[in-house]
């Protein structure tokens, strides 16, 4: 069993001495320090961009062009006084913003980032891990993330971040299962969960990459799910500075407010790495005979930064959505569009072709009646549609 | 679809900062800024101030105090019988209302551009005669906490040569005021209407 889940790796394959165990720890740290300068980049990009896009200057001050912002604010924060309220519950406040942390740390590790490369007489992937589970584990990540929001707002013991905890585990949660089913197209399509055959199944031709071949659908529900997921604007209900106290993390200060947008900057990357792998190939992309390992690693950061960049975009233009929207967009369009998706594709990966129309024309029908029920639905509970709709 | 024209709209702004660098970079003010004053002098090097006290009667902050006093005859001061003997102004209260320098008969106190002077103690802020009197070049007198810039010591009675003495509209184009030290007699404004000559 062992030697199958460790199968999926070249590294681990063979005898494992002292120099695959170091690579190993090695890889580990590097993924780690990696994700924490891009948290350090990815911010200072942001603020970059977005005031760019509102005529700003943005932060200009810390290094060249601003670049050292996050250090500093990163400094300011270990400097300020950790608060712990009185009637919070002492040992879950402090673990909760850990709850956040870890899980962002540990869905990065699933992310190919380059192809296959040769250290010390050893083939290894310029991936941390790749279970056979694969996709799954980012699934499970995404939810226990939701604990840490839904502890910290619950641990402070006062009602405001508890209205905040509920407000934001709510969303993830319902947007999480739009993610699944997307996922599920993805590997439906592939046949496989784990990440390494997702995207060598779509190496090759441009043709082969999950956004093609899986119509565009699932890449824009899946964008829309992990926006909503990651609480970035415009689904950034939960902490919405401009109307809220503070959301979840009123209570907290210093290092362990720090940790949680930490946190959150993490899940942005990854989320976007994640987009990146299931639908735009990940590190595949044309190479050239010169340093041919260092090819996939530029197209995957250029494929990277583009959602990056595409998320900063949305923040700037996109306004808020109303709570009552949110829920709307999540169950009564994304799960419906998605499910029924699914569905199309499921009947067109079936060979005989007879019951796959049939099927597909099914889905398709099933998706109208529901929203047309939905419509009707909305228009008799809502006086105000009710009149315009005589 | 009006849905997608707003990242359009986002899009585009890339490039279009309207922000200065202010401490840097200062942007030029406008001609007739009210900023600290000065006490001008003829271009005989006589100070224009005869110490009678209008400016500190209109003042609506009462931040100015003037003592006039007879010129001595063989030292003249000013042209006049009298002359300001001590001329302060408190720059903790002026609020730049520019009042001063309608009620001066001579066109003695006029206001420069400067308004970044940020002085560390109280006694700092009370400018005395010696400070606001324009030098023998004719140009405001610096301080060290006052940051000067191009152009901020130029056309220190802009407001007097724009619209005249009276105010009225028939004296524009014409030379209604005395020569400075070091500028002469300054041209008048023009364009303040489209029938000016």
């Amino acid at each position: 069993m062992i030697a199958w889940v460790l199968a999926a790796d070249p590294l681990l394959s063979g005898h494992i001495d002292k120099g695959v165990v170091a690579i190993v720890i090695v890889k580990t740290l590097l993924a780690f320090a990696l994700l924490l300068v891009s948290v350090l980049l990815v911010i200072w990009f942001e603020r970059k961009i977005i005031s760019d896009m509102q005529n700003r200057v943005g932060p200009n001050r810390a290094g060249p062009f601003g670049v050292l912002i996050t250090l500093a604010d990163g400094m300011k924060f270990i400097f300020k006084e950790p608060l712990l309220p009185e009637r919070a519950d002492k040992r879950v406040f402090r673990l909760a913003p850990y709850l956040s942390t870890v899980p962002a740390f540990l869905s990065f590790a699933i992310v190919p980032i380059g192809g296959t490369v040769h250290v010390f007489g050893h083939t290894t992937r310029l991936q941390l891990a790749d279970p056979p589970i694969g996709i799954l584990f980012l699934l499970a990540m995404s939810s226990v993330a939701v604990y840490g929001v839904m502890l910290a707002g619950w641990s402070s013991g006062s009602k405001y971040p508890l209205l905040g905890s509920v407000r934001a585990s709510a969303q993830m949660v319902s947007y999480e299962a739009a993610l699944g089913l997307t996922v599920a197209t993805v590997v439906l399509i592939t046949g496989s969960l784990t990440i390494s055959a997702i995207v060598d199944e779509q190496s090759g031709s441009i043709f082969n990459i999950n956004l093609i071949r899986l119509g565009v659908v699932p890449f824009v529900i899946f964008m829309i799910a992990a926006t909503a997921e990651l609480n970035r604007p415009p689904f950034d209900l939960v902490e919405a500075e401009q109307e809220l106290v503070g959301g979840f993390h009123t209570e907290y200060s210093s290092s362990r407010f720090a940790l949680f947008f930490l946190a959150e900057f993490m899940n942005t990357i990854t989320m976007s790495a994640i987009i990146v792998t299931l639908f735009l190939g990940g590190p595949n992309g044309p190479g050239f005979d010169f340093l041919p390992w260092l090819w996939p690693i530029l197209w995957f950061f250029a494929k990277l930064l583009v959602f990056l960049f595409v998320y900063v975009w949305f923040r700037a233009t996109l306004p808020r959505l109303r709570y009552d929207q949110l829920m709307d967009l999540g169950w009564k369009v994304l799960i419906p569009g998605s499910l029924g998706w699914l569905l199309i594709l499921a009947a067109l990966n079936v060979e005989r072709w007879y019951p796959a129309i049939g099927v597909g024309v099914g889905a398709l029908l099933a998706w109208m009646l529901l929203a047309r029920a939905m419509r009707v639905g909305r228009e008799r509970s809502d006086p105000d549609v009710a009149e315009v709709g005589g | 679809m009006g849905f997608f024209d707003g990242f359009w709209v986002t899009l585009r702004q890339f490039g279009h900062v309207v922000t200065h660098q202010y401490p840097k970079v200062k942007r030029p003010k406008p001609p007739r800024f009210h900023g600290r004053h000065v006490l001008n002098r003829y271009e005989d090097g006589m100070e224009k101030c005869i110490g009678c006290e209008l400016c500190a009667g209109v003042c609506p902050a009462r931040c100015i105090y003037v003592r006039g006093a007879d010129n001595p005859p063989e030292q003249p001061v000013s042209p006049g019988e009298r002359y300001g003997f001590v001329y302060e102004i408190n720059y903790l209260r002026c609020i730049h209302c520019d009042l001063c320098v309608e009620a001066c008969p001579t066109e003695a106190i006029t206001e420069s551009k400067l308004f970044e002077f940020s002085f560390f103690n109280r006694q700092d802020a009370i400018y005395t005669k010696k400070e606001l009197v324009v030098g023998d070049d004719g140009k405001p007198k610096q301080m060290p906490w006052e940051d000067w810039r191009e152009g901020d010591d130029l056309a220190t009675s802009a407001w007097v040569r724009a619209t005249s003495p009276s105010g009225s509209a028939q004296y524009e184009g014409q030379v209604q005021w005395s020569g400075e030290l070091g500028y002469g007699v300054r041209a008048p404004e023009k364009g303040q209407s489209e029938d000016a000559p």
